[in-house]
């Protein structure tokens, strides 16, 4: 397969991403690992004039861990999440669901900006940034702001990030009790059937909080608050993780493809729900 | 747009020279213009791992890179780990314990076992299926790839300590 031509830039920071961006608007676009942007250009879904390859713009490769909380550079690939022993042992969901995208070529050239940014509802990280409530940092001509994850996905591909804009890092709070990355797909590499991520918190015996948020069961990531709240106050029973997926299913909106009709999904998603809790709350 | 440029690559040590647009595909680049067959097309969709080749440390899908994105790295094919008169221990490995029947995947499959060797010497065969699960091959039913890969393994963990 073979893109259609394109002009091709590799600038050497930032500053120089955006007067590409300033210059050409939405004909142009960035590109981290590329692992979602290529093969769409390739079945000429993507229609890029200008592609601008972020490779060589410094600052945006490292993993800060402080007691504010993590921040990850936009270039950090999944590869460097599951390496990275420090992340692992103060937010170890983050390496559980990295393990779980694509497959090892993909993850050596995979970035969390890209996953994040695509707003692609099947990839993964959108959902995790939301069950731990993180931030994304994009940058533009006014200078930087920041974007609640959880406010971040407004349709398939369509986010609050403005075209003149580049997501540059993502920061998460450190995640507190267990948690779990549960997936199902129907073969490696695949989009999940279904996927949630839990993160709870457990005092004396019983749930004080808990965060709950499911991937490509609707066009965005769903951060299903109803069925988190389901679970505080219990001892994550059999009765409250039913609620906590009754609640889930009122929130999500699944459509017919070819990983199954409605039904099925819904059926999945409350299996790979009860199973993430069942096991962050034996983790907690 | 997307007018040729000059681009210079290292493959297999010996730097490439040439003149092309940047949406070439790495895979390409190696197949049509250089003539380094060894990676294959498996699918173009980023998902067989035939095409996979050792990009500054990592095991990459060449089909699923743009000529221009390797502009000034080095590449490394399975023409590269070893020939016909001095075979690389995976490649003795494969060929010892039958780890291939038609060999389209072998080439990717060989080059992604190099790096999963560098990265873990001495893997469980959970870990060879984890970490070979870019690579698919349909002749095989893959427990012959597994046992060339763990064998090649021994071999080569034996001669790093003969060595010491």
């Amino acid at each position: 397969m073979i893109p259609a031509r394109f002009e091709y830039y590799r600038p050497k920071d930032i500053a120089g991403v955006l007067s590409i961006l300033e210059e050409h608007g939405d004909d142009a676009r960035v590109m981290a690992g590329g692992h979602s942007l290529i093969p769409m250009m390739k079945l000429r879904m993507a229609d890029v004039p200008h592609l601008i390859d972020l490779q060589d713009v410094g600052g945006m490769s490292d993993v800060e861990i402080s007691a504010a909380g993590i921040r990850i550079g936009a270039m950090v690939t999944q590869h460097d999440i599951i390496d990275n022993e420090a992340l692992a042992s103060v937010a170890p969901i983050l390496r559980e669901a990295a393990l779980q995208i694509a497959d090892p070529q993909v993850r050596y050239m995979g970035t969390v900006g890209g996953n994040v940014a695509n707003g692609d509802p099947g990839n993964d990280m959108p959902g995790l940034m939301q069950c731990l409530d993180a931030t994304f940092t994009v940058i533009g001509a006014d200078g930087e702001r920041e974007i609640p994850a959880r406010a971040f996905y407004e349709a398939a591909y369509m986010t609050a990030r403005e075209d003149e804009e580049v997501l540059t890092a993502v920061t998460v709070p450190i995640p507190k009790g267990g948690y779990a990355y549960e997936k199902q797909k129907r073969k490696i590499g695949d989009y999940a059937t279904a996927a949630a991520a839990v993160q709870i918190v457990k005092e004396g015996g019983s749930c004080v909080s808990a965060s709950i948020a499911m991937t490509n069961l609707s066009d965005i990531p769903i951060y299903s608050e109803a069925a988190g709240a389901a679970l505080v106050g219990t001892s994550v029973d059999d009765a409250a993780i039913r609620t906590a997926m009754e609640a889930m299913l009122g929130d999500i909106d699944p459509t017919e493809d070819n990983r199954g009709p409605v039904a099925f999904k819904k059926h999945v998603a409350g299996v790979i729900l009860r199973r993430a809790i069942e096991r962050a709350w034996s983790r907690a | 747009m997307g007018k040729k440029q000059h681009y210079s690559i290292t493959v297999n040590g010996k730097e490439e020279e040439f003149l092309t647009e940047p949406r070439e595909l790495l895979i390409y680049t190696l197949r049509e213009r250089l003539n380094i067959t060894g990676p294959h097309i498996g699918c173009d969709t980023s998902h067989c791992g035939a095409c996979t080749v050792t990009i500054d440390g990592k095991s990459v899908k060449a089909c699923t890179m743009f000529v221009a994105q390797a502009n000034g790295k080095d590449v490394t094919t399975i023409e590269g780990l070893g020939g016909p008169d001095d075979l690389h221990p995976l490649q003795t490995a494969f060929k010892e314990h039958h780890g291939l029947q038609c060999g389209y995947c072998t080439p990717g499959m060989i080059t992604r076992a190099t790096k999963l060797l560098e990265e873990n010497p001495d893997p469980t065969e959970e870990e060879i299926r984890f970490g070979m699960a870019g690579n698919i091959c349909r002749c095989t039913g893959y427990q012959n790839i597994v046992k060339s890969i763990q064998a090649a393994a021994a071999e080569m963990n034996a001669a790093k300590e003969a060595a010491e």
